[in-house]
């Protein structure tokens, strides 16, 4: 039938348009990187083959780490508020209850090892500049093993998402919209900020980490994952250290960043169904009625 | 004389006094379309509805949206989409819609152009037609900029600044426009205005004129005869409806609109629950920051073609600045298909496929333009610059010949 | 009769002058109520104090919403006609936008490169590589000492820089 072989020409010009002007156009404008890395090959740690010793670890922890980092599931509270710690260290350095769950133990050697090596932020501290952390490398391997199976003891076997993001990622990016509140009505009406940066980071890293509410939208769950894994891919020369969050834990913070940045997505993918359904009935119907009537001129 | 006895509320009293019998059927029941149609000519009513769900869309959005630059991004991408009650529906919906109405708006183009009903009467509905087709154009532009991501402020920024004319450097011009020295809020509140009322009221009124101006000459068929609508309505009326060569606007024509426009509503809500990205650009979910440009700049997909026109010449030619001509050549691409009615030297009104070297015109033209967007959209280094420059010649060449060939197939046949 | 007629053309068509001239005015009216404020046009200078710039460190400010690259010029980086030269040291003093299409290019210790096609531009601000057609234009401006203005006024520096 002729309006068939309409509808094709229709179909078959706009696929093409479609497919020029998205798929194939934004592959050409993202280059293609390698796959993440879970197993953190090319961080210098130390032999897998070693066993750490967690008692050992808690003695090296509490004698060479306490000193900046709290450790509140140990009972080690921090020395300072925020504000007060990123002042003196340029960042907030982290509390280590949880660094043992969310951190690849691999990693987590070669960060003790040489945080900036580790991280791959080594361009950011030249001409006199240093790491705030210092590099343990003068400890023998299995010191720092100890020390890794000493972090991964006392930490929760499970955290929720929104655990795992604040740990890892809330000292340098805010999180707008979680518990943002949009003006009040009311003499003292006010907005809620949502979740802020812990620090002001902006000097340290010498661009302010953006807010990353909305970055579930603008950027892909699989450039999330290449990002997170390895900032460097995809932009190089970039102050974001590389984190080593194991996959497990890198999951946990894309779908938190997922329930914040799209919290109706339930609701849509639940209503769609019920919707489209409607309509393919609404259309029959119109079929139907179309085909009563154009009965008698045909 | 305006003393009416009937009751106001009784049916002879309201025909009285507004005339709704006569209207009914000037308008609905005795409005003659042709029978030997297909399912293009539904797109009118596609485009109709498109346009009431963009009105309605909008008009939700407007109860939350903060034409504030330091307001309006969360005020939609916070409050709309993840408080308002299925504010994240109506903006999927209004989004989505800007887009689409743009494929139904060149179907429905490229339907005229091809069974030529753009000549010989239709002119102003062709002309009133392309009225609509800038008008929305505006609308869609002006609308883009109101969620204030990163695409919004960027590609304000590089169309306002087309205005200075290349080598005319009319800085002030541009300034004017944005009501600053760069794009900012006072760009976004007037942006606002133009998008929410004065193109709608516009395009309202052109859409009135545009039906104004179809209801005499009537609408075109497949094979563009040239119909006695007078003597086949005699017949359909008489009772001879399967030979009558015409039918009513009600209920006949729009029987066959509300099916196709069935099938269109579950296209488009597909896409609106499943398939969005293409009409909301990621990039767009970065709030504006005027001080980092993104990697790629590039507008919604219905003004790639004109924007590769724009940017097809990448070098100079005799003197003139390659900004200049790709200027002048941007300009002749929105003003050529108006006068299309005027430079088709062919006095028949025929369909496409009667009219051999006009219908090879016509598929180059489409290729041509799905070329220019898809270069439209990639970046424009090494070869993709030298494709959308060969892109661009071929579619003002396309024009240039139009006369000729029109000439010549109506030659060929005869006509001249 | 003519007369008439010729009286009532006369009167019809003052009268249309007139309302000619009342719309006249009301476009006049909205074109200024286009115009961007008083308060925009009045923050259309920037002063930047050059005294403690870092030589090979190039800073940004901000004019008229448009990126200010300001670089002080190391020993080893080649004078140019368009330095702006203030007592020994000399300056590159530069509107940062891309004079192919307007994106913001990044230093890269020796060079401004643009992320958008390519365009590269040396440490004078000269187009060097790529599509940009020229090198990055130069604001207007005066200088008093080390205090630069950039705005409308322009000295005798700019000038000179633009004749380069």
């Amino acid at each position: 039938m002729r309006e068939f072989k309409i509808l094709g020409v229709l179909v078959f010009f706009t696929a093409l348009l479609y497919i020029g002007v998205e798929p194939f156009a934004h592959s050409q404008m993202h280059a293609h990187v390698e796959a993440p890395e879970y197993d953190f090959k090319d961080a210098d740690g130390v032999d897998k083959a070693l066993v750490g010793n967690a008692q050992n670890g808690a003695a090296l922890v509490q004698a060479n780490c306490i000193a900046c980092h709290s450790i509140t599931k140990a009972g080690f509270a921090p020395m300072m508020d925020d504000a007060t710690s990123a002042a003196s260290y340029g960042v907030v350095p982290p509390d280590l209850s949880t660094a043992g769950t969310m951190y690849d133990p691999h990693f987590l050697a070669a960060f003790i090892k040489n945080p900036a090596k580790a991280t791959k932020t080594e361009h950011k501290f030249e001409d006199g500049a240093v790491h705030p952390m210092p590099s343990y490398d003068w400890m023998k391997p299995q010191e720092i093993a100890d020390m890794v199976a000493y972090l991964k003891s006392i930490a929760p076997k499970t955290m929720t998402n929104k655990e795992v993001f604040n740990d890892a990622c809330n000292r340098c990016h805010s999180m707008k919209y979680d518990g943002m509140k949009i003006i009040t009505d009311g003499p003292n009406g006010v907005r809620k900020e949502g979740v802020k940066a812990r620090s002001d980071v902006s000097k340290y890293m010498g661009k302010t980490p953006p807010d990353l509410s909305q970055y579930i939208r603008s950027r892909s769950e699989s450039y999330l994952h290449e990002f997170i894994n390895d900032p460097q891919k995809h932009l190089a020369g970039t102050a974001m250290p590389r984190v080593g969050l194991t996959e497990k834990a890198e999951n946990q913070v894309i779908k938190y960043m997922e329930e914040i940045g799209e919290v109706k997505k339930p609701e849509r993918e639940a209503l769609a169904p019920k919707f489209l359904a409607y309509l393919l009935i609404f259309t029959i119907f119109a079929f139907l009625w179309k085909a009563k009537i154009w009965r008698e001129v045909h | 004389m305006a003393k009416i006895n009937e009751s106001l509320f009784s049916a002879e009293g309201l025909d009285k006094r507004l005339n709704l019998t006569q209207f009914n059927k000037v308008m609905m029941t005795e409005y003659w379309i042709p029978k030997d149609i297909n399912f293009l000519w539904a797109m009118g009513v596609v485009l109709a509805s498109t346009f009431m769900i963009l009105i309605v869309s909008g008009i939700f959005l407007m109860m939350y949206y903060k034409p504030d630059t330091a307001l309006a991004f969360d005020s939609v991408n916070y409050t709309i989409m993840q408080e308002v009650g299925f504010g994240w529906l109506f903006r999927h919906m209004h989004g989505v819609a800007a887009s689409v109405v743009f494929l139904i708006i060149y179907i429905h183009m490229f339907t005229g152009l091809y069974y030529g009903s753009y000549k010989k009467g239709r002119e102003m509905i062709w002309i009133s037609g392309m009225l609509l087709f800038v008008t929305f154009s505006a609308a869609g532009f002006s609308g883009y900029m109101l969620p204030w991501g990163q695409m919004s402020y960027w590609a304000a920024a590089v169309i306002t600044n087309l205005f200075s004319g290349g080598s005319l450097h009319a800085d002030f011009l541009v300034e004017w426009i944005r009501g600053g020295y760069s794009v900012g809020d006072a760009t976004l509140t007037r942006f606002f205005m133009l998008h929410v009322f004065l193109m709608p009221i516009i395009i309202l009124g052109i859409i009135v004129l545009h039906f104004y101006t179809l209801r005499i000459p009537h609408v075109n068929n497949q094979e563009s005869d040239d119909i006695d609508f007078d003597a086949e309505a005699e017949k359909y009326l008489a009772g001879n409806k399967k030979e009558s060569k015409v039918i009513p606007f009600w209920p006949v024509f729009l029987s066959k609109d509300f099916a196709i426009l069935g099938a269109f509503l579950i296209f488009y809500f597909y896409l609106v629950f499943f398939n969005y990205e293409f009409a909301m650009d990621p990039v767009n979910f970065d709030p504006a920051d005027p001080m980092v440009t993104p990697a790629h700049i590039y507008p919604e997909w219905y003004f790639l073609w004109s924007y590769e026109v724009l940017r097809g010449f990448f070098f100079d030619i005799a003197g003139m600045s390659a900004m200049d001509i790709g200027l002048i050549a941007f300009a002749f691409a929105q003003v050529i298909f108006m006068i299309v009615p005027f430079i088709d030297r062919d006095p028949d009104i025929l369909p496409a496929f009667k009219r051999p070297r006009f219908n090879i015109w016509f598929w180059v033209l489409m290729f041509d333009l799905v070329v220019l967007s898809v270069y439209g959209k990639l970046p424009p280094t090494g070869m993709n610059a030298w494709i959308g420059f060969f892109a661009t010649l071929t579619f003002l060449g396309l024009f240039a010949i139009f006369p000729f060939i029109t000439k010549a197939d109506a030659k060929a046949r005869g006509a001249l | 009769m003519s007369n008439d007629t010729n009286r009532r053309d006369f009167l019809g068509m003052s009268f249309a002058a007139v309302a000619a001239v009342g719309g006249a005015a009301s476009l006049i009216g909205m074109k200024q109520a286009w115009d961007p404020l008083p308060s925009v046009l009045a923050a259309g200078s920037t002063v930047v104090d050059l005294k403690n710039a870092e030589p090979g460190k190039p800073s940004m400010a901000t004019w008229r919403g448009k990126p200010i690259f300001i670089l002080k010029k190391t020993a080893d980086m080649p004078k140019d006609g368009r330095d702006l030269v203030i007592g020994s040291d000399h300056f590159t003093l530069v509107i940062g936008l891309c004079t192919h299409l307007g994106c913001i290019p990044a230093w890269k210790k020796t060079k401004w490169k643009c992320a958008c096609h390519g365009g590269e531009f040396d440490s004078s601000g000269r187009n060097i590589f790529g599509p940009p057609p020229r090198p990055f234009d130069i604001p207007p401006f005066k200088v008093d000492g080390t205090v630069v203005t950039l705005g409308a006024e322009t000295g005798p520096e700019y000038a000179k820089m633009m004749k380069a």
